[in-house]
Parts: C-alpha cells; structure tokens; sequence
C-alpha cells in the first residue's frame, strides 16, 4: 500500500493528505514529527535525503515534493478532472500558479510564520522584528496579489472549478493565522474563495487543519472560517 | 505565438533553447531590462507581474517558464524525451522542477545578483555578507546536484535529457557571469553539463551568447565553450 510521510503542521503535507483522502486513495499514514526533530534521522534521511515531508513511498517509488506528488497521484488513479482539468489552457492556468506560488504565497507565508511563531515559541528564540515585519509586508503583497491577478473575475484560481492549485493555496494561507494573522481581514475577495474551497473540501479539510485550529485558538488567533 | 523574453533571465533562455530546438515558430519579443522594458505600463498589461518570460498564443497569455515548457510540449509534437509519458520518470522531472526554485534557481540568482547585477549593473555597494550567504547556499545545492540528482544517472530524472536539465544548465550558468565556475571540483556534474550542452547545440551557445560575453569581460571562466 502506498505510505504517505507527512506533517499536519506542514502546508504541503495537508494538501497531499486532504487530496488523497478527498479521492479516496488508499495510503498508509506514516506521521513524522517534525517537532521532535523525527525528520533529521538518519532512518528518515534514507527515505527523503532532504529530510523533508510530504513524501510517498508508492511499492518503493520514493517521491519528495507535494507538487509532484499531486501530479504523480492524478496520474496514477482515477481523479475527477476539476482537479487538474485537460482543458490545455485551464491546466496552463493551474500550472502558472503552482510554479508562482514557490516564492510567493509560500516562501512569503511560511517565512512570517517562522519568524513571528514557529523559532520563538517552539525553538525559544527571540522574535527578529525587523524579519517579522519584512515577511508581513511580503505576505501583503502577496495577498493584493492573489486577489487581483489570480482571483480576478473567476471563482477559483484557473477558473470555474477548484483546483489543486486552490487547494494547496488553502493550506498556505491557513499558516498565518498561527502567528495570529487572519489574511481575511480586509479582503472580501479572498474570503469569499476561502470559504468557496474549504467547503468542496469539507470534511477533510478540517480533519487536516485541526492541529492549526487548536494552535491559532490557543495563541489568541483568530479562527479562519470555523462556523462561526 | 509571440515570446517576451530576455537572454540575461535564466528561464527566457530555457524556453527561447526549447523553442529553437524543437523548430516551434514565434514572434521575438525582446525587453531590455537593463532598460527598465519590464517596468512600463505596456508591458505591465501582457504581464502584471512584469517578469520574463511571457508568450502570448494568439491573445492566450501564459507566465512563469516551467508552465510555458509545459503548455508548449502539450500543444506541439515535440519528442517524447522532453518531459516522458513513462509516469516515474516523468515523476522524477517533476519533483526536480519544484525543487529547483528555492534551490537551484534562488540560490544561483541571488548569488549573481548579489556578486555581479546590483553592483556593477547599478553601481551599489557589494554586500559581502549577502555574497558570502548566497554562494555557501548555491555550494550546498551544488553538493547535492553531484550527490542526489545526477546519482547514478547520467541525466537529471535517467538516461535522457529533460526539460529539467535544460532549465537546470540555463540556471547554473548565471554564476559564471559573477566570476564563479560551478564546474570547479566537480567532476560529475562538469560531465553532465557537456552532455547538456552537446545534446542542445548550436541553440545553446546562440542563447548564452550574451553570457559569455559577459563572462569573459569580468575575467570569469568559460563554463564549456570548446577549450
């Protein structure tokens, strides 16, 4: 059976586990904690020598990176076509996110996120201010960014349907509101796709999110899109 | 099918080899950056992003290289090589391709433009710090090109070239032009890069031509030219 290494606490490895659960693809959940350090073994090393998560282990075929992974399981099984349409310039569509969304959304979010919770509250370190505040005014563009290009006169990002690049957008986006940062606030745009995604994508979506539900309400953060 | 591109961008030189050598016809669209081509209100409506490279099919405007390679092995009959149908290989091309962004691409042009672009291009003050961060991060990608990807293979993902090597060849040879030889030391990826490079020319060197000039006035090394 396929095995799935992941990390609740990891973007990317929401996305793969609520893509697989949505398609019902069968897999063995093998955890990671990456808080107790479970990526830099040597065990794990051998499985992924970057030491990362997602990775899936298909009958051997190791694969690292959650966008190949995606593409790798649409091949693979039999998946509704929304997610990765073969309409060539809608996938064109969903393509040009996947590859913007590198060092954007997620080198942007992930970045504020360490620096304003993941290193002073897991790691004790002293908050960098001057990181924190470059990371926000990044993670802001970004946010004008996602809704003025991307979500300009559509729905989703490529157009009608959800895709996987909505999808994986999510789950970047949920990152912030750890470090107590709602990138809702201000942004009709952005909220009403939120909600459009997390409710094609329910339950597993909050089954995914559950550890940054419990994370965001215990330091203070307000919750993105719990029914409210 | 119109290309808007620049030769001193990494990927517009990835997608202009692909188009060259796979005999697809489109219309030169050439920004000068230097120039500040990119930043026009003009340009801005083709790209809101304003960046290289951009192709515009028939009034279908489509960013960022990877996604343009993509779209155009789906829309013409290029060779099965190029990015195979066999799923692992193909697998195998893809998880480079998103790998390479924070690594190979970010790495290499951070450290150009930390080294080279900001300072002899616009006159600021070299940073030594950020040059010194920058190529001990390309050092470690360059370790792990030689020890993970190029692993008992002669080719990014197996036995044939890929539009993973062709965008990885384009990348590392941005460093040449701030006087550092990525080759130095390392034998199996010096290997890789003649393979690459023999396997796209005349292509090749007609899109790097700009960087080899450029490489040779600030006393760099010739990163594969016939020596």
């Amino acid at each position: 059976m396929l095995r799935l290494y992941y990390d609740l606490l990891s973007q990317p490895s929401r996305a793969v586990y609520i893509f697989m659960k949505k398609a019902k693809i069968p897999f063995k959940e093998m955890p990671v904690a990456l808080r107790k350090g479970e990526h830099r073994t040597e065990e794990f090393a051998a499985i992924n020598p970057f030491q990362l998560v997602p990775v899936i282990d298909d009958n051997g075929f190791k694969l690292t990176e959650s966008i190949a992974i995606l593409r790798y399981l649409h091949r693979q099984f039999n998946v509704a076509d929304h997610w990765y349409p073969k309409d060539s310039r809608i996938q064109a569509r969903v393509d040009e996110y996947l590859e913007w969304q590198h060092i954007n959304t997620r080198v942007n979010g992930s970045m504020f996120f360490q620096h304003k919770f993941l290193l002073p509250k897991m790691f004790g370190r002293e908050v960098n201010t001057r990181k924190v505040e470059e990371y926000q005014n990044k993670l802001e563009t970004t946010l004008h960014q996602f809704e003025t290009v991307w979500l300009k006169d559509r729905p989703f990002i490529a157009g009608d349907q959800l895709t996987i690049a909505d999808l994986l957008a999510a789950c970047e986006l949920e990152q912030p509101s750890m470090a107590d940062y709602d990138v809702r606030e201000g942004r009709p745009l952005l909220t009403a796709w939120f909600n459009r995604v997390k409710e094609a994508l329910q339950p597993e979506y909050d089954e995914a999110h559950n550890v940054v539900y419990i994370i965001r309400n215990k330091s203070g953060g307000k919750v993105s899109g719990a029914k409210l």
